[in-house]
């Protein structure tokens, strides 16, 4: 079964004539000529006309330097916010949606954090525990079920969010900068543990990062978004084979290529 | 010996587990061995005590000194034997059990409006604009300024007290619960939207679970709010088949110009205030602070 869930009609400015076909199967997000403003319309706007497909299992990054609206078109496909123009279509429903913070809710031990995701989808009390556990168990937290957020780690905290977002059973995972917050070997280890859980799971992932070698890492597209407005400029095809490490002469290649992209595009607002 | 170092094999990649593992180990917080209850409750109480005993000595010197009559200023000893009396009557421990299941009652009705009232207003936002200044208003009148006007409808009647008592305590409690509400991070709420969390779902795991630590504050001021509100409506509103409170007994101590019944009733007003706030709220407070990693007990 498939829902389709537009946030906004499709307005004549972009596709004269016809609305925008429904996104088929072979699609995870379709975005189509998005654009979002944020007060009146004279400003230039935070995102401008993106376009942008997403297919099943892919994983997509996204580049960018501050001010890009990488968070704002998160929450676009989130579905927590509506675009001014253009259409987000989420074919397989309501995407997860991990944070910068890990934002568990201290007042739940681990698996209560993740059963709660349970419950608001209307899992029944049995399986709720069970799943829970299942769900620590694949981010290698087995027995932190009963553990308080303020005694788990940066890197179990993140964890634990990713077993949440997990537990809201999208097709689509989205992540805004789900590791800055983290010290580089923990960093490391989670990107390790993502490629994993991707290539089990296979969901479709659309990662939000300004750190390049990680886009590079984990990705096998790399969208680079312009800042102010927050257009897209260019994307790369990442064909390097699985398991990639942070070291790698093909991540670093590649990276650099890229790096000089998002610098020249940097510096034109400096001049 | 160059040589060694340099070609050595590189031990091979480390299993991410293993690797988890080991910086879940190391990363995770040491907890401080914590005081023991004895020490703690003893270094909260021997300052307390000691303050105590200073204000009775100056008493008891006042006393001496005569500056006031003895039936206007009876000394400690006077209070301590009527004290004891009305201990070994039974008039203190019923007036005491009355006063707190009034009290008890009257605070959880009030928790029930105030909370009611205040997820409403948490909700919407007109309704807050609209009662939202009135509610902080009432905070500041007395809550004996109801007293004529609920004897007046109710007359001599426990619903007189319980009205006063209402008035007194809801506006603290709402603003208690607002006050909570305000202070909820943001990134909760925006995870509550994302995990699908709508309408009662939102308030009842998220919203009222993430006020919590400022809502305690608030409900703390309503038990104190509803407790001197009911010393206030006991003391006007006193009638034989209402049975005797506490503030009856600070009346009686008045109409029989006993002002060692008035210091002893005085004595026991404060003593149970303080009973209620050492038993029921300082250990909710601890375990919901404690419980989220509040308390600076849980490490770095």
């Amino acid at each position: 079964m498939t829902s389709v869930s537009t946030a906004a009609v499709t307005t004549a400015a972009h596709t004269p004539g016809a609305p925008a076909p429904a996104a088929g199967p072979g699609v995870a997000v379709r975005l189509q000529g998005v654009s979002k403003h944020f007060g009146d319309a004279s400003r230039p706007p935070v995102l401008d006309r993106i376009d942008l497909t997403v297919a099943p299992g892919e994983f997509v990054c996204l580049l960018g330097a501050s001010g890009c609206g990488k968070s704002t078109l998160l929450s676009l496909v989130a579905g927590l916010d509506a675009p001014s123009d253009g259409t987000v279509e989420v074919p397989d429903g309501r995407p997860a949606l991990m944070f910068q913070e890990p934002a568990l809710y201290p007042w739940l031990t681990a698996g209560q954090n993740i059963e709660l995701a349970l419950r608001l989808r209307g899992v029944g009390r049995q399986a709720r525990r069970a799943e829970a556990d299942r769900l620590l168990a694949l981010v290698h937290l087995e027995g932190s079920h009963a553990k308080r957020v303020h005694e788990l780690s940066g890197g179990m905290r993140q964890r634990v969010a990713l077993a949440r977002a997990l537990a809201q059973e999208g097709r689509v995972l989205l992540m805004d900068e789900p590791f800055a917050a983290l010290d580089a070997i923990t960093r490391d280890v989670m990107h390790d543990e993502l490629t994993r859980i991707w290539r089990e799971t296979g969901l479709s992932v659309v990662f939000v990062t300004h750190n390049v070698r990680e886009a590079v890492r984990l990705g096998q597209r790399v969208v680079l978004l312009s800042s102010r407005p927050g257009r897209i400029v260019r994307e790369w095809t990442v064909d390097l084979p699985h398991p990639r490490r942070i070291e790698d002469s093909g991540v670093a290649e590649l990276s650099v290529e890229i790096t000089d992209h998002l610098r020249q595009e940097i510096s034109r607002h400096g001049r | 010996m160059a040589a060694d170092t340099t070609h050595t094999a590189s031990p091979g990649r480390v299993d991410a587990r293993a690797l988890e593992a080991g910086l879940d180990a190391l990363e995770t917080a040491v907890v401080a061995p914590r005081r023991s209850a004895w020490s703690t409750a003893w270094s909260a109480f021997w300052p307390t005590a000691l303050a105590l005993g200073v204000f009775v000595a100056v008493w008891q010197l006042v006393y001496l000194a005569g500056v006031k009559p003895e039936y206007a200023l009876p000394g400690p000893a006077d209070v301590a034997t009527t004290f004891v009396g009305i201990l070994q009557d039974g008039t203190a421990l019923k007036a005491s059990a009355l006063s707190l299941q009034r009290g008890g009652l009257g605070f959880v009705v009030s928790v029930v409006v105030g909370v009611v009232l205040g997820i409403a207003m948490a909700t919407i936002p007109l309704l807050r604009r609209a009662i939202g200044p009135m509610i902080t208003g009432l905070q500041s009148l007395p809550s004996i300024a109801w007293v004529p006007a609920a004897v007046i409808w109710f007359g001599l009647s426990n619903t007189t007290i319980f009205a006063v008592v209402l008035l007194g305590a809801v506006p603290s409690i709402v603003n208690g619960l607002l006050t909570g509400v305000d202070q909820v991070p943001p990134l909760f709420l925006r995870v509550g939207r994302v995990l699908g969390a709508r309408g009662w779902d939102r308030i009842r795991f998220v919203l009222l679970p993430a006020a919590l630590p400022g809502f305690l504050g608030g409900l703390k001021q309503g038990w104190a709010f509803a407790w001197r509100s009911l010393m206030a409506a006991e003391l006007i509103t006193n009638a034989p088949r209402l049975g005797t409170g506490l503030g009856q007994v600070l009346d009686l101590g008045r109409t029989l110009s006993d002002m060692s019944l008035v210091i002893a009733a005085i004595f026991l007003i404060f003593a149970v205030g303080i009973a209620i706030e050492l038993l029921v709220f300082a250990p909710l407070e601890r375990r919901v602070l404690h419980a989220r990693g509040l308390t600076g007990l849980a490490g770095q």
